[in-house]
């Protein structure tokens, strides 16, 4: 089965083309964040390097978020684009999950960390002992909090993602040699691992129509967190009164 | 001559659109998903919410588009996107969607400008309309007064200096309690007031008989309400709207049909969801008529965003061999051809 992965859910811009368990290209740049501009033309550059028609697809792999809401709905809207002209399912694959899923037989806890802002992470933890197991699925956390809660726990901790570049410190002073950063090769996110679960989960029929499919954000708006507080103080006031 | 199709695509603001035309004339299907009852209770469209809003539902919106015009994707010739001006996130999601439909269905794609757009829905009511024209586009976002000399083709000969006259309508609409969208419910509200109750300040740019400035006739409403307000005088909400309406109508009527006038043009159309206003429209025909100029207006329909009138302005491109490649980008700031920001 072919399956064709996206990922733009942060400065990464990656698309893949698998078949079964093989990898047939990979096109991933982490340079800027042009994702409107370059993923397309990257999509198409692969599919034509690899004389692949896109017709012979039956999936399209999304990297679903958590990440950048602009980044994910470009990738979001190509999925469903592709989706609605081949007629084929959609593969919404959590962007953590996928990240983790880099570090195959990893025994140890994975813990994908995107800066998220507001002194927080999207993050999700995982191990490949025996199989892939999640963890925890895909949250938004106070790094704080997350250190304490892993700090608790035996064992090691592969770290990967573009928070370490920002946390790095902190997780070291923390965890100390608990602590372990993934190299270049798995360290962000890249369309291939998006791919390959994806690919699983079509075996498993996890799939959703294009129509239907839209990113998971994790976060809701500002607008909609400030209205929830205004109307939670003056239900608050009401009480008072 | 086979007859040329093209699929538009809209999610410039706070519409999901898409639309099937024929022969850049004929709408075959036109699907608006609304999205103001959930900008409503914020008092405005919030961009990112809109994004959310067009993402989940910009594939049932071609999907029925296309069904309605008993259409599939193999049966058209092109695919139009609006990719700008606009909210940015907000035209992402129709550019990104609307190139990978054109990609896997092996179809041009063409960029679109939203007002262009708006000036092309008057091709759609007026099958002899043909260019060159003058025309008025107003909206939320714009003011312009331009000579749309050729299809894609703008000359701007004036533009507003602060607020656009849709923007104008909103904040008054905020300041008297109407709330939004500021448009239609001030245009309700003035049917039942007086027009003459108030005398707002006909805003006008000194040495640029073609600009607009509704900044002044905004302050001028904001100051009367809180000199009421302090004088415990009481403020009739329908007279404010009709007053303020009123002296919008008179200077783009006033602007329109002068340089109309001035440059012997005997065409004018109006464009953008202000030219839905009742008032706007029955003052600008008066004007017209006396100044024996033929006036054009589209269908409420398609005044607000939707998306045949982006279908329409694709055609034209089409024809002429015009296409975007794949890395077509959203462009907020998109000015229109001809025009120096």
């Amino acid at each position: 089965m072919k399956i064709v992965g996206i990922e733009s859910s942060s400065l990464v811009a990656s698309v893949a083309v698998l078949e079964d368990e093989t990898l047939i290209a990979e096109y991933t740049v982490n340079y800027k964040k042009t994702h409107s501009q370059t993923l397309l033309p990257m999509l198409d550059e692969i599919l034509t390097m690899t004389e692949q028609d896109l017709a012979s697809v039956d999936g399209i792999a999304v990297s679903e978020g958590p990440g950048s809401f602009t980044g994910l709905r470009i990738g979001s809207a190509t999925a469903k684009g592709l989706g609605l002209v081949l007629q084929k399912p959609l593969l919404a694959v959590p962007t953590v999950d996928a990240m983790a899923y880099q570090l195959f037989g990893c025994a140890h806890r994975i813990c994908p960390i995107m800066d998220a802002r507001r002194q927080q992470v999207y993050t999700g933890l995982y191990t490949f002992e025996e199989e892939f197991q999640v963890l925890q699925p895909a949250r938004a956390v106070a790094l704080t909090e997350l250190l304490e809660e892993l700090s608790d726990k035996e064992g090691k901790t592969v770290f990967l993602g573009d928070g370490v570049p920002v946390f790095q410190k902190e997780i070291r002073e923390t965890l100390g040699e608990h602590a372990l950063f993934a190299p270049a090769p798995c360290g962000r996110q890249r369309a291939a691992a998006v791919a390959a679960l994806g690919l699983s989960y079509l075996r498993t029929g996890r799939t959703q129509t294009a129509a239907e499919h839209a990113p998971n954000y994790i976060r809701v708006s500002q607008a909609e967190r400030e209205l929830a507080r205004k109307r939670a103080a003056a239900a608050q006031g009401e009480r008072h009164e | 001559m086979k007859d040329i199709l093209v699929l538009g695509i809209e999610s410039s603001c706070d519409e999901t659109a898409a639309s099937v035309v024929k022969n850049g004339r004929e709408v075959l299907s036109n699907v608006i998903s609304s999205q103001i009852a959930l900008h409503t209770q914020y008092g405005g469209v919030v961009p990112e919410l809109a994004s959310r809003k067009h993402i989940e539902n910009i594939n049932t919106v071609i999907e029925q588009a296309l069904s309605e015009a008993g259409m599939t994707l193999s049966d058209l010739d092109a695919v139009g996107v609006t990719y700008g001006p606009g909210l940015v996130g907000a035209l992402l999601v129709g550019v990104a969607e609307a190139k990978a439909v054109a990609y896997a269905a092996k179809k041009p794609l063409i960029g679109v400008n939203h007002i262009e757009g708006h000036v092309c829905a008057n091709l759609i009511e007026h099958a002899d309309l043909e260019p060159p024209f003058l025309c008025l586009i107003v909206s939320g976002g714009h003011t312009h007064l331009a000579r749309m000399r050729d299809y894609g083709d703008f000359e701007i000969l004036g533009r507003t200096r602060d607020d656009a006259a849709g923007e104008a309508f909103d904040k008054v609409a905020r300041a008297i309690g109407l709330g939004y969208p500021g448009g239609p419910k001030i245009e309700k509200a003035a049917e039942r007031g007086n027009p003459h109750a108030i005398e707002f300040p006909r805003g006008k740019v000194d040495g640029s008989p073609h600009d607009f400035s509704f900044s002044g006739m905004k302050s001028a409403v904001l100051n009367y309400l809180n000199h009421a307000s302090m004088t415990g005088e009481t403020v009739r909400q329908e007279d404010v709207a009709a007053s303020f309406q009123a002296a919008v109508v008179d200077v783009l009527v006033s602007r329109a049909v002068g340089a109309a006038v001035e440059l012997g043009q005997d065409k004018l159309v109006l464009a953008g969801g202000v030219a839905s206003n009742g008032a706007l429209r029955r003052a600008m025909a008066e004007a017209c008529l006396q100044a024996g100029i033929t006036l054009c207006y589209p269908s409420p329909v398609y005044c607000t965003d939707n998306a045949a009138m982006i279908a329409v302005a694709a055609h034209y491109h089409y024809i002429r061999g015009e296409r975007a490649d794949w890395s077509l980008n959203a462009v907020p700031n998109l000015p229109l051809k001809g025009e120096i920001l």
